[in-house]
């Protein structure tokens, strides 16, 4: 934990300085970013979402989309969206109180948001810079089918490496590209290894709320880099140790060894209620063991690798498989597979009323995921950082509701 | 005799159920939930006793004095019950004159006060006396309250003295009452209430009889908004959803589908042949289309909310009614008055607002399965039930519907049966 504050203040402070040390910035967002390739153009990543969950844990939300209610933003825009725009009237004063440098390029891999898109507009009118767009086909059919493999290929070599060639003065250095790539690998490795620790019992983590922390550095800016391998490195051992003890995780409810529901995740966390949110699960003994908001960064569970052999190639299967990119019955597989594979006794949906794009469809993962595994699920519904929208003895009810219901089914199954 | 309580801790009402050891009800209890929670669940409580004496009761003085006797009996406990929170309130309303009053005003108002609770005394005591009167509240509040007001009505305008003065000092005055431990079990007023029936021996020799029963709360369990406020252990709290899911269990063992419209709630629950939810939706965030709804309603009309439902059934119009939020609904409602738009046909409108908001959560939860079972204060309301009735049928076909008059009772009874079945398990 210590470890990744240090990085992230480091990664802010450089941020800052960057109009005085030259750095190139680049603004990204999470699923589909291309940070190995930003950062061997010696360019700085910087993503608004991460930038917007800080800003709602830190309790400064609710200021900064005000601020972009005045500014004409309607209450039911995306609370990311106004959240960043807010914070940028504000004077810019990122999460860690230091001030956010101008971006010298907006490069937008779209991968099923399409608000990230209409967000990338205001910035661009906001800052008057280049944008590039980087296409990503949907799996519709459940697969990134190689000719739209190729068309991501041929989208980075033709569009975005010029782009990031013009910004930063530099020319395309395949060489550092593969190495960085070798850091992700390696960093992926461990982070997939200390996910799968779940299916321990009792589970040595939270695989959402805590997972969260755990995805951080490389959700953020720090895939391909030394310190994000050594972050991973690091943790594996953590939690080892943890497996090696018996021990759970540390919740705000105390280190939760004595584990009495296991559960699997659908939808980000609410930010602003973040530790309230998680206490209502470890006061009942819930320990989430696997969620499908820790892969919007990347799915790697299945296989996939960043492969320095393979330098654009790799960073296409990436785009194309990262978990907003991936079709209903795909994510309900998922889910399937999830609740078989960590043996949970129940799944939860977190619903995020502000966001059409993932929010759509999400009853119906919840009945066929319930067909599927002959499991009853739960519906909350909250939102990312509008504290308006966190309503918590609604949202208490209905949690304390549905451990209870997994309660009595669990002795009505027993007798 | 080992009894189990259930205590549903609601946002307008608190109830409270009594169950034997073989399931059978014993007693029932209800109290508005005020700003105490505390209080209202002990209110509530004694009140569940209460019922539960008098159920015992029945079956000593029955046999020996006949039911007419017994009705008596009640009625005149009730009274004893009223007229010791009546004299309370009196007090407090003497106090409060000294307080806000100005002198010159004190004593004039003090005969006026008089003159009103004897009246007020006196239609209780004809209450009592009447052969056969009609059903009525149990709340001391709706009783006593309408008597005041009445009373005031008849007397204050020939004195003088501004009427609102003496609503103010009810008002002010009420709340502490309600809010006061006033003893009102059992054994705290049978005894007058034997009296006023001139202590026939039949009825004392069966009070005695109940009485000696022991009575005992074996396990309690709470549910509702407020179960957090109960001291008792987390086992002994339950989730509302799973509480009414036992409970229209209890009472209708075939129900699949349980609809409950509350005061800021609407649930819609999936229950197995158990009685085990399986499957739950809630409202969220905003609670239109939920009983607090129609009571806001009656009050932009001006009317009582008993009597919506009853004006909504003379409608012979569709008005839809669009807004999905309470206070707009409001604004909508005035606007279709002042097209000229008929009254009950408006409000019919509301109603099928307020159920269409159901049947969104009703789908969502997994559709309506025989039987379905309507439970909560809104099941009472002929013309919210009459629009449930058509838009079952035209979105799910014939299904059997369930409504119990009892079925404000549904979640305490879901609780004591979680008693019953040992909490711990």
């Amino acid at each position: 934990m210590e470890l990744q504050k240090e990085m992230i203040a480091e990664h802010f402070r450089r941020l800052e300085q960057a109009p005085e040390t030259h750095e190139p910035v680049v603004y990204t967002f999470v699923p589909g970013n291309l940070t190995e390739l930003v950062r061997s153009f010696g360019a700085l990543p910087l993503l608004p979402e991460i930038n917007a969950l800080q800003s709602g844990m830190r309790g400064m939300s609710r200021k900064y989309i005000a601020e972009a209610e005045k500014a004409g933003h309607s209450e039911d825009v995306c609370t990311y969206v106004k959240c960043d725009v807010g914070m940028i009237k504000s004077g810019n004063i990122g999460p860690t109180g230091t001030r956010l440098p101008k971006p010298d390029l907006l490069l937008l891999s779209y991968t099923g948001c399409y608000t990230f898109m209409k967000w990338f507009e205001l910035l661009r009118e906001e800052y008057d810079c280049p944008a590039v767009f980087l296409h990503i086909p949907y799996q519709s059919d459940g697969r990134l089918a190689p000719e739209h493999r190729q068309f991501i290929v041929d989208q980075i070599r033709e569009k975005i490496i010029p782009a990031l060639e013009k910004v930063t003065g530099r020319a395309y250095d395949e060489g550092k590209l593969r190495e960085l790539l070798g850091y992700s690998r390696d960093a992926e490795d461990d982070l997939v290894a200390v996910l799968q620790t779940a299916k321990q019992r009792p589970s040595p983590i939270d695989a959402y709320f805590g997972a969260v922390y755990y995805v951080g550095p490389i959700f953020s800016a720090f895939r391909g880099t030394p310190e994000g391998a050594a972050y991973y490195r690091a943790l594996r051992q953590e939690v080892d140790a943890r497996v090696a003890a018996g021990q759970g995780p540390t919740t705000p409810s105390g280190r939760l060894d004595e584990q009495k529901y296991r559960l699997v995740v659908e939808g980000p966390p609410n930010w602003t209620s973040f530790h309230e949110f998680w206490q209502m699960f470890s006061d009942e003994g819930a320990v989430c063991v696997a969620s499908t908001y820790t892969k919007v960064g990347g799915t790697y569970e299945f296989g996939f690798r960043h492969d320095p052999g393979d330098p654009i190639g790799t960073l296409a299967d990436y785009c194309g498989g990262c978990y907003t990119n991936l079709s209903l019955p795909q994510r309900i597989d998922m889910l399937v597979n999830y609740v078989k594979d960590y043996a949970a006794d129940g799944f939860l949906i977190n619903s995020v009323k502000s966001c059409n794009s993932f929010s759509a469809g999400q009853l119906l993962i919840l009945r066929e995921v319930e067909k599927r595994t002959g499991i009853p699920g739960a519906f909350i519904e909250s939102d990312l950082v509008d504290p308006r929208y966190f309503s918590a003895a609604n949202i208490k009810n209905r949690l304390e509701s549905y451990i209870q219901m997994l309660a009595a089914r669990r002795l009505g199954g027993a007798s | 005799m080992n009894a189990y309580v259930g205590i549903d801790l609601g946002s307008t009402t608190t109830k409270a159920v009594v169950l034997a050891q073989d399931g059978s009800i014993l007693g029932k209890g209800i109290t508005n939930s005020r700003s105490n929670y505390d209080l209202a669940a002990e209110v509530a409580r004694t009140e569940a006793f209460v019922t539960a004496r008098f159920g015992l009761l029945r079956r000593e003085v029955e046999k020996v004095a006949g039911i007419a006797l017994l009705d008596r009996l009640m009625r005149a406990f009730r009274v004893q019950q009223n007229l010791v929170q009546m004299r309370r309130l009196q007090e407090l309303v003497d106090e409060e004159v000294d307080r806000g009053v100005v002198p010159d005003l004190r004593a004039p108002t003090r005969a006026v006060l008089d003159a009103i609770f004897k009246r007020v005394e006196a239609e209780e005591e004809a209450w009592f006396a009447e052969e056969n009167p009609g059903t009525r509240s149990d709340f001391f509040r709706d009783v006593i309250g309408s008597a005041y007001t009445r009373s005031a009505e008849a007397i204050v305008p020939d004195t003088g003295l501004a009427f609102d003065l003496f609503l103010g000092l009810w008002d002010k005055c009420i709340i502490r009452v309600e809010n006061e431990p006033i003893g009102l079990g059992f054994a705290d007023h049978i005894g007058t209430a034997i009296t006023r029936l001139g202590s026939p021996p039949s009825v004392i020799e069966g009070v005695e009889r109940a009485l000696a029963v022991d009575l005992q709360a074996t396990s309690t369990v709470g549910t509702g908004y407020g179960r957090a406020r109960l001291p008792f252990p987390k086992e002994q709290i339950r989730s509302e959803i799973l509480c009414h899911g036992l409970g229209a269990h209890a009472m209708f063992p075939g129900t699949r589908t349980v609809l409950d419209i509350g005061g800021q709630d609407t649930k819609a629950i999936q229950i197995d042949a158990e009685g085990i939810v399986t499957s739950f939706q809630m409202n969220d965030r905003c609670a239109a289309g939920c009983g607090r709804y129609l009571g806001y309603i009656a009050d932009e009309m001006n009317i009582g909310l008993h009597e919506l439902g009853p004006i909504a059934m003379k409608s012979t119009r569709n008005v839809k009614i669009n807004s999905t939020c309470t206070v707009f609904a409001g604004a909508e409602l005035r606007e279709r008055l002042s097209l000229g738009e008929r009254r009950e046909d408006i409000l019919a409108g509301l109603h099928r607002a307020v159920i269409l908001r159901a049947m969104s959560l009703l789908a969502r939860s997994g559709g309506i399965e025989d039987e379905f079972t309507f439970t909560g204060g809104v099941a009472n309301n002929p013309a919210a039930v009459s629009a449930l009735v058509q838009l079952v049928q035209e979105n799910y076909g014939t299904k059997i519907l369930n409504i119990s008059p009892s079925s404000i009772y549904t979640g305490a009874l879901g609780a004591a049966m979680f008693a019953a079945q040992g909490v711990s398990s």
